[in-house]
């Protein structure tokens, strides 16, 4: 096995015992990108000579005997996460040169844990889609089959895990935008409970739904990149102070006293059959394990779209009402008067699907809808958060499908943005209640593609989840399964 | 419920954005989809339920109010695409 194509926990034991350095392990990398990524194209920005310094420093920790579990580890950053110095674009014409000038707090303590920093991945154009085809710098591509999708918007931090071109990375999640790649991308895919991770520095898209969570090979790099970003921190006052555990220590392989609930939403019209039956088949898998399976109802979740893509699109109008052209950014040159350079600004800047959603933001909170749309919305979120509150009584963690369909094809949905929209149907629920959730692979279709199962949580339960998804991984094999490239 | 060309366009301008004739035209299509799914919404019964703004309840968040260092003003103002001294420069904005 080549060293690009381990995990972050075996390649820090090889890193303690002294038998590999990470200046190794990093070159190693930027091999496995040469090859790949004129295929894939993963990312935006890519770092080699910051991470050829970062490997050198990590190796000297490691001498000193003050590693960290993820010191010298090669980690990509989803591009909406700010890294001072380094451009972060969001994926948008609008911030294409942008250089923040401070760190987010997930680059912060993932500098403090010594990783190196290998690039910054591609993504729909602000977290918008479903697809990673709306990003300025054009599509990234499946790394299972080159002409379907990676899913998105965190497609590259997805992709350039699934083809090895780095060990972890991070991405966001608002909808599904972390869970719904991992499983186009056949990996494991993580988005906390909404306030575990802090915000800041996080470019902001729908302020009450957004997440930063890991993407990794396995659910033990899962577990340590959740101890490394966890935590308090003053400057998201969203972000929760409660005790962040040792999330290695929830893997045991044993699911045996477990209750797990299997919504009777979860396999309604457009799922399709192989995913269905791949699920109800892991469902089996766990049950034999000695997990009790208990029929549970979410009855509102068939609303859980329509409320997204108001709620959404709203607090999105509102957030990006900063990107006028004034304090940083791209400006649009030759306008008349101040008004005139925001608009020629904004319509310039912004790609159409950003657009579409600034304009349905704005109208569901304009005067005269606020109370029919924005307004609604928030009362039937109510509802859904109520299912799952009553739903956690009767059980530990709840499981389904990520995706109603395997990776689709390159611009299959991009003329019909409901039908891309739809994609989300089992991802949302778990934002719009702020419950943690994780897709890990169990399987694939017949044409290859990987399918993922999603396993949530009540408010805070990483650990459940955690327990959950190593136990099936340790009795199966997908998850060892690489893409042909 | 469905939304006009004349409502797209005051939209356009309260989100300030311009477009095209056609892309108007593409709005008002994409956009009635889009809220024709969401009126589903009108089938539930809501009046009693309160609204949630924040799926993890919290109260408000304070802390002393102390002066602590901030951002440099001249790498703040770096990405600017207009600075000039501490400023950001824009276009005339009264006659």
């Amino acid at each position: 096995m080549d060293l690009f194509q381990m995990t972050a926990h075996h390649l820090g034991e090889l890193l303690r015992r002294k038998e590999v350095t990470s200046k190794e392990i990093t070159l190693s990398v930027f091999e496995r990108i040469q090859k790949v990524e004129n295929r894939i194209h993963s990312f935006i920005t890519l770092l080699p000579e910051q991470a050829l310094k970062q490997a050198e420093e990590a190796d000297a920790r490691i001498q000193k005997g003050d590693a960290e579990p993820l010191t010298g580890i090669p980690v990509v950053l989803k591009d909406l996460i700010c890294t001072r110095g380094i451009r972060t674009t969001c994926g948008s014409h609008i911030l294409e040169n942008f250089v923040p000038t401070y760190d987010a707090t997930v680059t912060t303590r993932l500098k403090q844990a010594g990783v190196v920093f290998v690039g910054k991945a591609n993504m729909d154009e602000f977290a918008m889609g479903s697809s990673t085809e709306n990003s300025y710098f054009g599509p990234t591509r499946n790394p299972w089959d080159l002409d379907r999708i990676p899913g998105g918007s965190s497609g590259g931090s997805a992709a350039a895990v699934a083809a090895d071109e780095c060990i972890l990375s991070l991405g966001s999640d608002t909808g599904g935008s972390i869970r719904q790649p991992a499983a186009c991308c056949g990996i494991v895919g993580l988005k906390p409970t909404y306030g575990r991770v802090s915000r800041y520095g996080l470019v902001a898209f729908a302020s009450s739904l957004d997440q930063i969570g890991p993407f990794a090979k396995d659910i033990q790099d899962v577990a340590l990149m959740l101890n490394a970003i966890s935590g308090y921190e003053p400057r998201d006052s969203t972000s929760v102070d409660l005790p962040v555990p040792d999330y290695s220590k929830s893997l045991t392989n044993d699911v045996r006293g477990m209750i797990l609930g299997v919504p009777r939403e979860a396999f309604g019209e457009g799922i399709a059959s192989e995913v269905e039956a791949t699920v109800r088949e892991a469902i089996r898998t766990l049950e034999k394990l000695g997990a009790k399976m208990v029929d549970i109802s979410l009855p509102h979740s068939e609303y859980a779209v329509a409320v997204y893509y108001i709620i959404a699109p709203a607090e999105a109008s509102s957030n990006l009402a900063r990107y006028d052209g004034v304090k940083y950014g791209f400006r649009s040159g030759g306008t008349q008067d101040l008004l005139d350079m925001y608009m020629e600004t904004r319509s310039q800047g912004f790609g159409s699907e950003v657009k579409r959603r600034i304009m349905l933001g704005t109208y569901a909170l304009s005067a005269g809808y606020y109370d029919a749309y924005y307004r609604k919305a928030s009362q039937v979120r109510t509802l859904i958060g109520k299912d799952f509150a009553r739903a956690f009584t009767q059980c530990d963690a709840i499981i389904l499908p990520t995706a109603p369909t395997p990776a689709f094809k390159l611009g299959e949905k991009v003329d019909d943005p409901l039908q891309m929209y739809l994609s989300d149907i089992y991802t949302i629920p778990c934002n719009l209640a702020g419950l943690p959730g994780l897709s890990l692979p169990c399987g694939f279709d017949k044409s290859g593609l990987p399918i993922g199962l999603q396993v949530l949580g009540n408010h805070f339960q990483e650990e459940k989840i955690l327990r959950v998804a190593y136990t099936y991984e340790q009795n199966t094999d997908h998850h060892l399964r690489k893409p042909n490239l | 419920m469905k939304i006009s060309k004349e409502e797209v366009e005051h939209v356009a301008v309260l989100a300030r954005l311009r477009f095209s004739k056609t892309e108007i035209e593409r709005f008002v299509d994409q956009l009635n989809n889009i809220l024709g799914y969401m009126d589903q919404l009108g089938k539930l019964e809501t009046s009693a339920v309160d609204p949630t703004f924040h799926a993890v309840a919290q109260k408000n968040v304070f802390r002393e109010d102390a002066v602590r260092p901030s951002l440099d003003v001249d790498l703040t103002l770096s990405n600017g695409p207009d600075p000039d001294r501490s400023f950001f420069r824009v276009p005339k904005i009264i006659e």
